[in-house]
Formats: C-alpha cells, sequence, structure tokens
C-alpha cells in the first residue's frame, strides 16, 4: 500500500511522511540474566506515528526507555538524525528534542497545572537563582516567553478551565492530558508516549486520540507510542512493530501486521478468518 | 447621545453604528476575548477594520445583498464581527445554536437556504459536511479555528482569516462596493434572522429589522441608563435574542465593550475577571451559582458558616428593602454594611457579580427565594419578560419596584393588553416583521395592527400595575373539575429546592397532579459523597431510597405551602416519581434554552404517566436516548413511584378574612 522510498512516503490520508529519523541497530538489552530486548531493529521516519505494540512483558516499555535514552544497549546502535547517539543522560536526549510520557502518570501533585506544564519549558530558562528570585530582566522576560509556549498547548489540548487546579485534585484521564501538555510544552520532535490510554474509559480515549492525531497534524510531531488497546493502535498508527518475548515478530502498516500469522498467533491469538 | 431627526439620528443600522462608534469611541475597548490566559482586546476602530476586511473577503467570495449567512459558534469577538460584515454587505446573518445535531441544522440551514455558513471549527464543519448532500444553496464555509481542518479539501472551505486577508488585498477594488452597500441599508432592511427555539414543533424564522432591534436597544439602554462604560460577558449562546440585543444591539446602541469567555468552562472565572456591570442570565445559571455556594458552605468551617448564617439572615430581612431606597433603621444599616465587609462583598466578588449595577433574568420564571437571594446581597437583580418575536422587550422591572412575582411594567414604546382568556397582546416598535417563509404562522402571531400573541396568560396587579405572568396560556389548563391546573407554579416551587433541578407537574382534565423530577446531581452527587454513599450514574442514584425520602420531604412542603394559596391549593401533588435521566435537548424533551416539551415529554413518558394514576408502586420502562454525537442506544429501568402527603386546605373562611 505504501509505495517507501528513502524519501518517505505518503499515506491513505494524504500525510506526506519524511525520511528516517530515528533508527534502532541489532538493540540487545539485558538486566543480569533476563534479555528484555533482543536483536530489535526497526526505524521512525520523520512526521509518521510509529506505535510498538505486544503482549504483557515484551519488552514494550523497555524499548521505549532505550528510545528516550534511560536504558543503555549493552549490544547495538541507536541512530539519530543521521548520527549515531552514544550513551546519553536522559536530560541530554531531552535537549536532542525527544520528550515523553510515563505510563504511570508522573506530575507534581501538588503543584497547579499550569506549573506542572511549565516544568516541560525548564530546558529553555536559563536565568540564575539570583535573578529569578528578584524576578527581572532576563527572569522576567524568559517566563514571559516561556508561558507564551505553554499558553498555547493548554489552549490545545482544551485544559483552560483547569489551569489553576492542582493536579492532585483531577481525574485520571484529566491527568494523562496535562501530562501530554507537559512533553509537548518542550515542543519535542519526537514524542513518546508510553500507554497513553492506559485505564481510559471510552470517551477519554476517543479524546486522546482526537489529541495524538491533531498534534502530529499540526506540530508536524514524530509520535512513537506503546499501547494495549488494539482498536485504537490500528486506527491510530502509520506503521506498527510488533513485540514477543523481547523479540521483533512483525512490522508494517497496521492491514500488514492484522495479517501477519506470527502476530496472530502471538499477540492476537484467534485467527480472524 | 445626539438625537436628531428620527430619533436614533440617522443612526439606522447596526454597521452605522459601528461606523459611529469607530470615529467617536475609536480608542474604547470594543471587544475583549481571553485567549492564551490574557484578555486580548479590540478597540472600535480595530474592530471596525476587522470588520471591514472580512465584509469585502465576503463580497471577493461572492455574496450578494440578500444572501443568508449561517453563523455557527460560541461566543467570540469573530461570529459578532461575521454578523456585522454580513449585515454590511447586504447580507442576513442567521446565528445558529452550536451544539445543535446535524439534522437539527441541516433543517434550519436548508429553511433559510444559506449560501454561507461561518463557523467555529472542525467539529461544525464536519456537521455542514455531512447534512450537505440536502443542502442544494450551501456554497462556502468559513472557519475560525483551522485544527484538524488542513487536510480537507478546500475548493468551498476558507479560513477565516484567509478571508479577511484576501479582502484586505482587495480593498482598493471592493471598498465602493462595500461603501454603496452600507448606504442602502435603513430602517427598513432586515437586522438578523433569529429561529426561535420553540416549545412545539418546527423552529421558526424570526425576521427581525434594523429598526427592530434598534428601537429596542434604545429605549431598553435608555431604561436602565447604559451608557458606553458598561463591561458586558458575552456567554449565552449567540442564536439566542438576548444575546444579539445585548451583545449587538445595545453594545452599538451605547458602544460598551463585549467581553467573550475562554471556553465554556472557564465562564465562571473569567466573569470574576471581568467584574460585568450589567449581567445577564437565565434563571438556571443564578440556580447553579447558589447551588455551588450552599455546597460550597456545606463543608466550610463552623465560625464561618455562623458568620455566612447569621448575616444572610440579616441581608434576606433588610437587603431588598435598602436596595429599593426604602426606610430602613440605623441599626440595620450598620450591620449591614458590617456584612458587606465580611460577607456579602466577598461573596459577590466571589461569583462576579461584584460590579453589577443591572442584572435580568428571563427566559423563564425564577423561584422568589432564589430571585431574594442575591437581591439581599445589594445585587440590583431584575426581572424581564420577553421573546424573540419582541426584540426581547415586553415588560421590564424599574429601578425600586422589584419583585419577584411581577414581571415588570411595559417596557418604554410597548403597549399591552390583556385578551378575555387571559392571554397577554402587546405592540412595540421592536415587533418582528414576519416568519420567514411562513405566512400562516405570521398571521396566526400578528394582527393587521399589529398586535402579537405572547402565548402567555397573565394579567396586570392591581396594586402597583405590574404584569403577572401565571404560565403559558395552553400550559394552563382545568382540573377535571373545573378548577385551575397551573403547573409553571408548582412546579418553579419545586425546582426551588437545589436538589431539584427541573419537574414536570401532569394534572389537566385529571383529579389530582403528579410529577416527575430530575434531581440535581451536583448537589444530590455531594450531599451522597458526604454520607458514603456510593453510585455509578444518575440513574443510580436517583433511585436511592433516601434520595427518594428527601425529595419527598419537598414535594410535601411544596405541598404545604401551596395549601396556604386559595387560587392552587388544589394543584397540590399527590404522587411523583423520580425520572431515571435527565431530560435533555438532544432527546428533544426541552429546547435548547432548556425549556421543557412539555407535550413531547407527556407523549414519551406515556407508561409512567399512566402509571403515576394506576396506584402501582413499581415501574418498568425503556427509554431511547441521543448521545451528544447523535447516535442512539436505550436505557431502562425499575422506577419507584411514591405518594406524598396531601396537606389540608384551610377553611375558606379563614382564607378569605
Amino acid at each position: 500500500m505504501n509505495d517507501m522510498t528513502p524519501e518517505g512516503y505518503t499515506t491513505a490520508d494524504g500525510r506526506n511522511i519524511g525520511g528516517v529519523v530515528m533508527e534502532m541497530k541489532n538493540i540487545t538489552l539485558r538486566f543480569g540474566g533476563v534479555v528484555a530486548i533482543k536483536d530489535i531493529s526497526f526505524d521512525i521516519r520523520q512526521g509518521e506515528i510509529r506505535a510498538i505494540i505486544g503482549p504483557n512483558g515484551a519488552g514494550k516499555s523497555s524499548m521505549l526507555n532505550v528510545i528516550s535514552g534511560f536504558y543503555n544497549p549493552q549490544e547495538g546502535e541507536v541512530w539519530y538524525k543521521g548520527e549515531r547517539r552514544p550513551p546519553m543522560k536522559p536530560y541530554q536526549v531531552a535537549q536532542q528534542g525527544i520528550a515523553r510520557t510515563f505510563q504511570n502518570i508522573a506530575l507534581f501533585e501538588g503543584m497547579t497545572v499550569l506549573d506542572n506544564v511549565m516544568t516541560g519549558r525548564l530546558r529553555e530558562m536559563k536565568a540564575g537563582l539570583f535573578s529569578q528570585a528578584i524576578w527581572k530582566g532576563r527572569a522576567e522576560r524568559e517566563e514571559v516567553e516561556n508561558r507564551a509556549v505553554v499558553e498555547k498547548v493548554i489552549d490545545f489540548l482544551e485544559i483552560q478551565h483547569i489551569r489553576k487546579t492542582p493536579v492532585g485534585r483531577l481525574p485520571y484521564g484529566l491527568k494523562k492530558r496535562v501530562e501530554l501538555a507537559r512533553a509537548l510544552a518542550a515542543e519535542p520532535s519526537i514524542l513518546l508516549l508510553d500507554e497513553p490510554m492506559a485505564g481510559m474509559n471510552v470517551e477519554e480515549k476517543e479524546d486522546m486520540s482526537r489529541f495524538i492525531l491533531d498534534v502530529n497534524d499540526e506540530f508536524g510531531t514524530t509520535i512513537a507510542l506503546i499501547e494495549h488497546d488494539m482498536g485504537v493502535v490500528m486506527d491510530l498508527s502509520d506503521r506498527v512493530v510488533v513485540m514477543d518475548y523481547g523479540k521483533k515478530i512483525g512490522d508494517g502498516t497496521p492491514d500488514e501486521v492484522r495479517n501477519n500469522q506470527d502476530v496472530i498467533d502471538a499477540y492476537l491469538g484467534v485467527s480472524n478468518d | 447621545m445626539a438625537q436628531p431627526s428620527q430619533a436614533t439620528g440617522g443612526m439606522d443600522s447596526i454597521p452605522a453604528l459601528l461606523q459611529r462608534n469607530a470615529t467617536q469611541y475609536g480608542d474604547k475597548p470594543a471587544y475583549r476575548e481571553k485567549e492564551y490566559g490574557i484578555w486580548q482586546c479590540w478597540t472600535w476602530s480595530e474592530a471596525e477594520k476587522e470588520i471591514e476586511a472580512l465584509a469585502l473577503g465576503l463580497i471577493n467570495l461572492g455574496v450578494n445583498e440578500g444572501d443568508f449567512i449561517a453563523v455557527i459558534g460560541r461566543n467570540r469577538p469573530y461570529f459578532y464581527w461575521s454578523m456585522v460584515a454580513a449585515q454590511s454587505v447586504g447580507a442576513v446573518p442567521v446565528p445558529l445554536y452550536q451544539d445543535a445535531a446535524a439534522e437539527e441544522m441541516a433543517y434550519v440551514m436548508d429553511h433559510c437556504g444559506a449560501r454561507f455558513a461561518i463557523v467555529q471549527d472542525q467539529e461544525q464543519v464536519d456537521k455542514l459536511i455531512e447534512v450537505q448532500e440536502g443542502l442544494h444553496q450551501l456554497e462556502h464555509m468559513i472557519y475560525v479555528d483551522p485544527r484538524g481542518l488542513r487536510k480537507y479539501d478546500h475548493h468551498k472551505l476558507h479560513q477565516f482569516s484567509h478571508i479577511q486577508d484576501q479582502g484586505r488585498a482587495a480593498r482598493e477594488e471592493f471598498l465602493d462596493d462595500l461603501k454603496e452597500r452600507r448606504a442602502k441599508l435603513n430602517y427598513d432592511s432586515i437586522c438578523v434572522m433569529l429561529y426561535t427555539s420553540g416549545t412545539t414543533g418546527k423552529p421558526k424564522g424570526v425576521v427581525l429589522s434594523n429598526r427592530n432591534i434598534i428601537e429596542a436597544s434604545r429605549s431598553s439602554s435608555d431604561f436602565d441608563h447604559l451608557g458606553a462604560g458598561e463591561e458586558v460577558l458575552a456567554y449565552l449562546p449567540m442564536a439566542w435574542v438576548g444575546d444579539f440585543i445585548f451583545s449587538i444591539g445595545q453594545a452599538y446602541w451605547c458602544a460598551f465593550c463585549v467581553n467573550c469567555p475562554e471556553s465554556a468552562e472557564t465562564m465562571q472565572t473569567d466573569l470574576r475577571e471581568i467584574g460585568p456591570t450589567y449581567y445577564f442570565a437565565p434563571p438556571r445559571v443564578f440556580e447553579t451559582q447558589l447551588t455551588n455556594v450552599m455546597i460550597r458552605m456545606e463543608d466550610a468551617s463552623r465560625m464561618k458558616k455562623w458568620l455566612f448564617d447569621t448575616f444572610m439572615a440579616h441581608a434576606r430581612k433588610v437587603g431588598p428593602a435598602i436596595l429599593d431606597g426604602k426606610a430602613v433603621s440605623a441599626w440595620d444599616r450598620i450591620k449591614y454594611k458590617l456584612g458587606n465587609l465580611f460577607v456579602y462583598g466577598p461573596l459577590k466578588d466571589t461569583l462576579g457579580l461584584g460590579r453589577v449595577r443591572v442584572g435580568y433574568t428571563a427566559g423563564e420564571a425564577i423561584g422568589p427565594e432564589i430571585f431574594d437571594f442575591y437581591r439581599s446581597l445589594g445585587i440590583n437583580l431584575k426581572q424581564l419578560y420577553g421573546q424573540t418575536e419582541a426584540s426581547v422587550f415586553i415588560t421590564l422591572q424599574p429601578d425600586g419596584e422589584v419583585r419577584s412575582d411581577t414581571v415588570g411594567v411595559p417596557a418604554p414604546g410597548v403597549e399591552i393588553r390583556i385578551a378575555e382568556n387571559g392571554e397577554v397582546f402587546y405592540r412595540s416598535p421592536g415587533t418582528f416583521e414576519y416568519y420567514y417563509k411562513n405566512p400562516e404562522s405570521t398571521a396566526d402571531t400578528k394582527d393587521s395592527e399589529g398586535w402579537v400573541a405572547t402565548g402567555d396568560a397573565g394579567f396586570f396587579d392591581k396594586d402597583n400595575g405590574h404584569l403577572r405572568i401565571i404560565d403559558r396560556a395552553k400550559d394552563v389548563g382545568k382540573m377535571a373539575d373545573g378548577r385551575l391546573f397551573a403547573p409553571k407554579y408548582v412546579e418553579n416551587k419545586l425546582k426551588f429546592y437545589p436538589n431539584i433541578l427541573e419537574a414536570v407537574v401532569f394534572g389537566n382534565e385529571r383529579e389530582a397532579c403528579t410529577a416527575f423530577i430530575n434531581i440535581d446531581l451536583t448537589a444530590v452527587g455531594n450531599w451522597a459523597e458526604r454520607n458514603n454513599i456510593g453510585y455509578a450514574s444518575y440513574q443510580e442514584l436517583a433511585g436511592n431510597p433516601m434520595v427518594l425520602d428527601t425529595i419527598q420531604g419537598h414535594v410535601e412542603e411544596v405541598n404545604r405551602s401551596l395549601a396556604d394559596d386559595p387560587m392552587l391549593s388544589h394543584c397540590q401533588v399527590n404522587r411523583f416519581l423520580i425520572l431515571h435521566k435527565e431530560l435533555d435537548a438532544d432527546d428533544g424533551e426541552m429546547t435548547r434554552t432548556r425549556k421543557v416539551r412539555r407535550r413531547i415529554v407527556e407523549e414519551k413518558f406515556k407508561d409512567l404517566i399512566t402509571a403515576l394514576y394506576d396506584g402501582s408502586n413499581e415501574i418498568y420502562t425503556e427509554t431511547e436516548v441521543t448521545y451528544e454525537d447523535g447516535r442512539k442506544g436505550s436505557i431502562s429501568a425499575t422506577l419507584t413511584i411514591r405518594d406524598a402527603a396531601v396537606a389540608d386546605v384551610p377553611d375558606m373562611k379563614v382564607a378569605a378574612e
């Protein structure tokens, strides 16, 4: 279906996907004797929504942690924007324009939504402690600039009404959205979403899907996501990597993956003839 | 304000008023909208430029004089500009309810034959695309928010700002044309067409001329001494005549500033930030606010609660009298001042009503207790009685003569006549021109002398000459024994209780009255939370026996108070049930302005009404519901029916004394 070239391809709904922006080459990750990821290679292209799926314990989150630089694989290479990425600290990865959300929400519960989202801009705030304390000159200017970016995100995700609400008081679905807001505030070029829809009801899932598509469409952000909900994954993503027991058992468009016998056997379990 | 030859000084169209304001009040704020967390502001001269750019863009797009342009969106400056821009090019703006389902929209769009639609976002564009097949006249859509629309086919779809850019680019070319079209506008040209939601039947397109709107705005502004300094918050549906009068008619006549909230959910915060001086809300908004205050006071510390209770009791005693400028003892005044410092002032500020000089409630009767609560705080809340066909104003309450049970004196320029059957008729400069493409209805409603039937039954109070509305004329009926049946009166008494959101009373041609109740999920939910009662849905909470007990208590209290009213003592509610779903406009049970459609409710819940009268204690029922996106489903429930104690009617002799 997709006419894939090194320069990119066009999706069925008419979006132009660019060339490879990130590439995993023969990644193997071990924790002591446990092999979490075994010799996996795949790529992520500019502007696409790339999903990683698999049953529990397949190594999806580990894979995401490799991408985000939280884990350093024992073997294999991560190539980013045409360069091999050396082992890095997570903040260095963030500086390269990669932002993420977490499976278990990791927000500052006592802080307001606005403050939480502002932390996504910390990278951009360089004023010193003293300048911050008296809030003059550079500190003030930086705050205004960064707040403008944050407000755009708040508007985009439609969370104006909870701007000043402490995160701890919010329902789960909204917390997830705030987390997405914080990641977006960093204006990432690659956004990593770890089970963005876990534990949500149907309506919240629909909202979240819409936001993910809009982020991709509006800002051209490349998105890599892990998700359990097959329906959501198949509807959202351009290409899907399927993992099982740390191995890659499928890779392709949702349709290709859906018809892949290995995937059906390992993951879906039932044949849908 | 200058008032030469014509009372309006040659200002005989909204675009003409815009020109005047841009010259006279050029640097004064005309519009504010909170966006990206900041109040963005446009002065009158900036607004005029924006509107001109859009008008030129519309000409560029091929809008002809007499075309209809649908405007669908929430209150944003862009949509107010759209309406005035449409008028400027000689077209007729038709604002529609943005929460209407696609089919509802299709009916109206088809009826007026709109060639253009200016809409808010992808949601509205999708709705129109869905029904586009049947809309042969619809040619172009203009959207404000581009989000998600990038990939759509843009042959007939345009971004608002692009239309403006094209207009600016083609200024030289089309400016003369625009000026010419604008000069042609006069008092008789159509200002706007508004669809009435209608408690029965299909919506009707009410055509209002510049005369209607400007005269109504002028006289009502004079009545309340509105000036250029007013601030209003525009948050009521743009398709509703009230919003058109307040946010366009009066705003342009007085040159005051219209503030648009950031989103529907932030309305309360935005209200506080703006602190409007002129405020308008349907009773429901006041009810909700009061409910929220009461819920929060339940959770307040003892000291605070004591302070609140003490001073509110005092306010109830002397507050309205102080507001009306009546004689109140010095000690009571001092105590009220103290209360203002500790309770009323901060409370008004929290509610966002601290600066309100004139506040109105209309649309439905407001519970006297709710009304008095606000007035006792020192908020000059008044009632008005009006309808779309009258460009809102039929009667208004003058300052100092405000009562909760009347709707005031005829508005300036309005004549009122009460027919023999009690129906209220009026005639005024604001009286609508005609119903679009519906001469029969026009003839039914408006006679050759210009008298319009309101469909409401009422009478003038003998003591003060104020009009008192009893009920919808067609809802007022007779009980089986021939005595008067006025459901609305009883329903309003029930709805005063924060726990009761909506009530529908039956009894026409029957031996006794019965009622459907909708509980208020906020109030009852809060109560449930405090008492550790778990519930998963409205339906489950509504079926809780303890909730039924509480509601029964309310119903019986209402019965006791009805027993004291010699006219309506027989309208006591004998049996009631709590509905398993909230009455909803999406299901057609209410209008978009949230008035109960009695006939439809009667039809739809026929089985429940039968059960109310056949003495059964339980009834199983299934009801079809429509979700927000138009899909249908059904819910089923077994409802408990309760008997409510009926109070003894005091001896008529006693009552007569």
